[in-house]
């Protein structure tokens, strides 16, 4: 009998899977989850980079010549996409919390906001540190 | 018939044992991120590939050097809690135990490491 019960426990399925079809507000939210959890990269290049500031001229090199390489360079660009999409979406959260904008309407709004605005955010800020 | 006493369910605080504190403190960090990551990815971005003594005199002002101290302090707090949201969702027991201290540790360590760069440099 209990474990009859057991197995008609009723489950919530996770939002990515068979279950569900793919909507701009689950997906724009767990890309949230993604780009804020991989900052952990960006944030050890920094540290090195500081580390490596601190430690003289040659230790600074190295680390410049790794993080400037292509390599480097397309985790810092990918890094700076995470970064404005998370901010983006954690701007769109707090107002989420003020209770405001849950509507489906304003929510896709909102989420569409965060995709294309951080591509803005991006391209912009390429602009301005390179050149 | 309630279980729960009226003095329990106030002091209790729910499952989590300590209220909406966690959810707090990500809106605190959150709002305070939310002012100072633009003004350090505008130094940092410049800085990077300027070459040694242009990315020593930049880290060497007192405005710059609080500003990356805080940036890692705060962002590194506010990157503990998120990750943990993340490792309770998707692990359990003791992994999940192993996982949060290994974060907690990991963003602390950081933190120490970046805070000691900074203060050599500045210095």
């Amino acid at each position: 009998m209990a474990e009859e019960n057991r197995i008609q426990r009723p489950l919530s399925p996770f939002m990515i899977g068979p279950y569900y079809r793919p909507q701009l507000t689950s997906m724009s939210s767990i890309l949230t989850r993604i780009t804020g959890n991989a900052m952990i990269v960006a944030v050890f290049l920094i540290v090195w980079w500081l580390l490596a500031l601190a430690s003289g001229p040659e230790a600074f090199a190295t680390a410049e010549w790794w993080i400037t390489s292509w390599v480097g360079n397309l985790v810092m660009f990918l890094s700076l996409w995470g970064i404005w999409y998370h901010y983006l979406a954690g701007l769109r959260h707090l107002i989420f919390d003020a209770g405001k904008g849950l509507d489906i309407p304003t929510a896709e709004k909102l989420g569409w906001i965060c995709v294309y605005g951080s591509v803005v955010l991006t391209i912009l800020s390429v602009i301005i540190f390179w050149i | 018939m309630r279980y729960l006493t009226d003095r329990k369910r106030a002091v209790g605080k729910g499952s989590a044992h300590s209220g909406a504190e966690h959810h707090w403190h990500m809106i605190v960090s959150a709002v305070a991120l939310a002012f100072m990551v633009p003004t350090f990815l505008f130094i940092f971005g410049n800085a990077l590939g300027s070459g040694y003594e242009a990315a020593l005199a930049t880290f060497q002002k007192p405005f710059v050097a609080i500003l990356t101290g805080l940036v890692l302090v705060v962002g590194l707090q506010h990157f503990q809690k998120g990750a943990r949201i993340m490792l309770e969702d998707y692990t359990s027991g003791s992994a999940r135990k192993l996982l949060i201290m290994l974060v907690i540790g990991l963003c602390w360590a950081l933190t120490a490491a970046g805070l000691f760069a900074l203060a050599k440099i500045a210095l």
